[in-house]
């Protein structure tokens, strides 16, 4: 077995394990800690972590999936602009099947709208390169680990005059929503399993308001099996000994002040603004929006025709995505709502709090 | 005959006229050509059926692209065809072979999916027997699409099918899982590597020689579209059974686990094209192993899982992790996207 | 969020490199990452390195998981 195998080793996973159930045990008490990472959500799944945690430790999930707080109106917007002449919208995979009020942007596609998947922004560039008679629009959808990548996709463009490549404003910022988190009544954590990669731009300090203000411990972990578990492990003894702190277990990745160049180059292009967070409602300086004078890259500012926003009835998308409640309280879930058939976003990608469920904690239907 | 393609597929080679018999003569027939073919007439008259019951499947092929690193659509297509009727624990014997051309596909292409059809006839030592040409328009088509239709007959004392399948069952895969989704999806989202080979081969000798050795199979199935996860998700829930696989042993190459990674798609979905699952019976699971593993295109094969009866409120498909938990195997929806979340 | 897979960056060429993992190579834009060195393990999120990897602390997280593993065969 390489050195890179301990990471997921069934032995090691067991030894943290170990250590987690007497830590449990020492603090006499259910503990609640949220992650706020889609590819969190979907890593937990994966390896079948849930289970493996004692009765009183539970792990919920958040806000962290950016394509299930992305709201119906930003999707609707999308497919107007896909349905205009001379325009392809490039996207991330994880958006095509994501309903808006009326179709997704698959089904779009199927009745004609130019609609193409791209792997990175860069992609979506080189298409408006290709074909300077198109207007490409890329679908600016993320968190800080994505945006800067955006941002680089921009300076891009303007180095090389590419005017015909913009983007549709719609990435987020993680630590605005997890204050509001800290400060949602009906929500009970006791700690957060930080994002590993949004940490990797942001520096692990971004976070350390949490502990310091709100006296709720946090913890930067990265995505195998171990590393989830032993961040676990460490909220529960932070619990058991009354202390909160911010703590790094990523530091093979994750800095204090982390990636300085990035956060310069998204400074350079973007501006921090209100975002509207499906489920929370508009939070406070959460989103960003392109610079005044990068405005003829702004596809918000083209004109379409946009549906009523409809969200479908009964889905309790938002109270999920809020760790209020788990899926299988919404009355839609595996009764309409299914991974294949979604009614609201946290279904749709693998990493949406309700489609990780279905697939991977379904078992005999009952909530922890 | 020579073999002198044309430089581009014009319409009139569709149009059963003059350029059509020449597009048959100088390019199908000098690569694929035995004494049914030749006769060309509208249906090709068989010899008598061997004894047994007689097996039929069609598919389409439209592969992109056309040409990868392993093979070619008209390598596939043939391939596809044969395993699909070894599955079935049928003899492959003959083949249709239908190409619908899009106006303007290069020439040197419709070479290399001829050549390939022809290697992958001698290999699994088949014949096409009967065969179409179709043109449509440019902008209509995707440069070829194949369909195929193949006839085999399963021999009277075999009985194959998910209906044999029970409790007790080991599961085997006769190879590393993955290799020819990977290399497609490499090929379409620029991932590069001189270690990425499609799978794509005739498996009915193998299947054959697994028959040989006496082991009691009961069930044999290619992880085609939608790959492993998709093959035993359709077993487990057309029988009501329970299958459970082990992550660790389900063999998959660091390439093909690095593409799946990078792209962020699901390797247990990911297509094979010359791979073989088995459901035997759980006592002979070993010496099923060692009967794959003594032929060429088996050595690697390997339990990947068992068959168990199926509780109230189970999921139908379990995977044990590496990491010592279990999960659901769930069905892909839609298609695999690549993804960044 | 979100998927960033560790590769080693083998060739360089101003803000444009190479990376591998596993023999799969894909091209890449530095542009985040201006001081990356060939031989550097970077993270790669959609076409860019967004940061590097400490190999010193990927030891020590590994000497710890070693750790785990060796208490958890002795039992």
């Amino acid at each position: 077995m390489t050195d890179a195998g301990l990471l997921h080793d069934r032995r090691a996973v067991a030894g943290v394990v170990r250590d987690i159930v007497a830590a449990a045990k020492e603090l006499d008490r259910e503990a609640t800690f949220m992650e706020v990472c889609g590819t969190h959500t979907q890593a937990v799944a994966a390896a079948g972590l849930r289970r493996m945690l004692p009765d009183g430790v539970r792990l919920i999930s958040g806000p962290g999936c950016p394509v299930c707080v992305t709201p119906v109106g930003y999707l609707d917007r999308a497919l107007a602009l896909a349905a205009l002449a001379d325009t392809v919208v490039c996207t991330f995979g994880d958006l095509m099947r994501v309903p808006s009020s009326t179709a997704t942007l698959e089904q779009a596609r199927a009745d004609g709208a130019r609609v193409e998947v791209v792997y990175s922004p860069r992609d979506a560039l080189e298409r408006a390169r290709n074909a300077p008679g198109t207007r490409v629009v890329f679908l600016a959808v993320g968190f800080e680990t994505t945006t800067p990548t955006i941002a680089a996709a921009v300076a891009e463009a303007e180095a090389n005059d590419v005017p015909n490549f913009l983007i549709l404003p719609g990435n987020k910022v993680i630590p605005p929503a997890m204050l509001a988190l800290v400060q949602d009544e009906e929500l009970n954590v006791d700690g957060f399993l930080l994002p590993g990669h949004v940490s990797v731009l942001t520096g692990w300090e971004a976070f350390r308001f949490l502990a310091d203000d709100h006296h709720v411990p946090g913890v930067v972990v990265g995505f195998s099996p171990t590393d989830v578990l032993r961040g676990v492990l460490e909220l529960l003894r932070q619990r058991r000994d009354g202390t909160a702190t911010v703590e790094n277990l990523y530091g093979r990745a994750v800095s204090p002040a982390g990636n300085l160049t990035a956060a310069e180059l998204v400074d350079g292009f973007f501006e921090p603004a209100d975002a509207d967070w499906r489920g929370f409602g508009v939070i406070p300086c959460s989103g960003l929006t392109l610079r005044e004078r990068y405005s003829n890259r702004d596809a918000g500012d083209i004109p379409v025709e946009l549906p009523d926003p409809k969200e479908p009835v009964g889905c309790r998308c938002g109270e999920v995505l809020r760790g209020v409640i788990d899926p299988p309280e919404c009355p839609l879930f595996d009764a309409g709502c299914l991974p294949s058939d979604p009614i609201g976003a946290c279904m749709v990608s693998g990493e949406g709090t309700c489609s990780a469920w279905f697939r991977h904690e379904r078992w005999r239907g009952e909530a922890r | 005959m020579k073999d002198s393609t044309p430089s581009r597929v014009l319409l009139a080679h569709g149009s059963g006229g003059r350029l059509t018999q020449e597009l048959v003569q100088q390019t199908f027939l000098p690569h694929l050509k035995n004494p049914i073919l030749e006769v060309l007439s509208d249906s090709a008259v068989l010899p008598e059926l061997p004894p047994g019951r007689p097996a039929l499947t069609t598919d389409g092929f439209v592969v992109d692209p056309l040409v990868f690193p392993g093979g070619d659509l008209g390598y596939l297509s043939v391939v596809g065809t044969v395993n699909d009727l070894a599955m079935a624990g049928a003899r492959p014997l003959w083949l249709t072979w239908a190409l619908i051309l899009e106006e303007g596909a290069p020439g040197d292409l419709i070479a290399i999916c001829v050549e390939g059809a022809a290697r992958a006839v001698d290999e699994a030592q088949v014949q096409i027997v009967a065969g179409d040409t179709k043109v449509v328009p440019r902008g209509k088509g995707d440069g070829v699409y194949a369909v195929t239709a193949g006839l085999g007959v399963v021999p009277p004392d075999r009985d194959l099918g998910d209906h044999r399948v029970s409790a007790g069952d080991a599961i085997i895969v006769s190879g590393p899982i993955g290799d020819h989704g990977a290399t497609i999806m490499a090929c379409r989202h620029g991932l590069g590597s001189d270690d990425l080979r499609s799978d794509c081969a005739p498996e009915a000798s193998l299947v054959e020689a697994v028959f040989a050795s006496g082991v009691e199979i009961h069930a044999l199935h290619d992880p085609t579209r939608g790959g492993l996860l998709t093959q035993c998700h359709e077993v487990a829930v057309g029988t009501g059974l329970r299958l459970v696989l082990s992550e660790e042993a389900i063999p998959v190459r660091p390439q093909v686990r690095a593409v799946s990674e990078v792209l962020g798609l699901e390797v247990l979905s990911l297509a094979c094209e010359g791979r073989v699952v088995a459901w035997v019976a759980g006592s002979h699971a070993d010496a099923a192993v060692d009967a794959f593993r003594a032929h060429p295109s088996g050595r690697e094969a390997v339990i990947i899982g068992s068959v168990q009866e199926r509780e109230p409120g189970q999921v139908p498909v379990v995977l044990e992790t590496l990491a010592g938990g279990e999960r659901p195997l769930d069905l892909m929806s839609g298609t695999d996207l690549p993804r960044i979340c | 969020m979100c998927l960033a897979i560790p590769m080693r960056l083998v060739e360089r060429k101003e803000m444009e490199g190479t990376v591998e993992l596993d023999g799969v190579r894909r091209t890449i834009s530095l542009m985040l990452l201006p001081e990356a060195e060939v031989g550097q393990h970077v993270l790669i999120h959609a076409g860019y390195a967004i940061g590097a990897v400490d190999e010193d602390e990927a030891m020590r997280t590994l000497e710890l998981l070693r750790e785990y593993a060796d208490a958890m065969e002795d039992l």
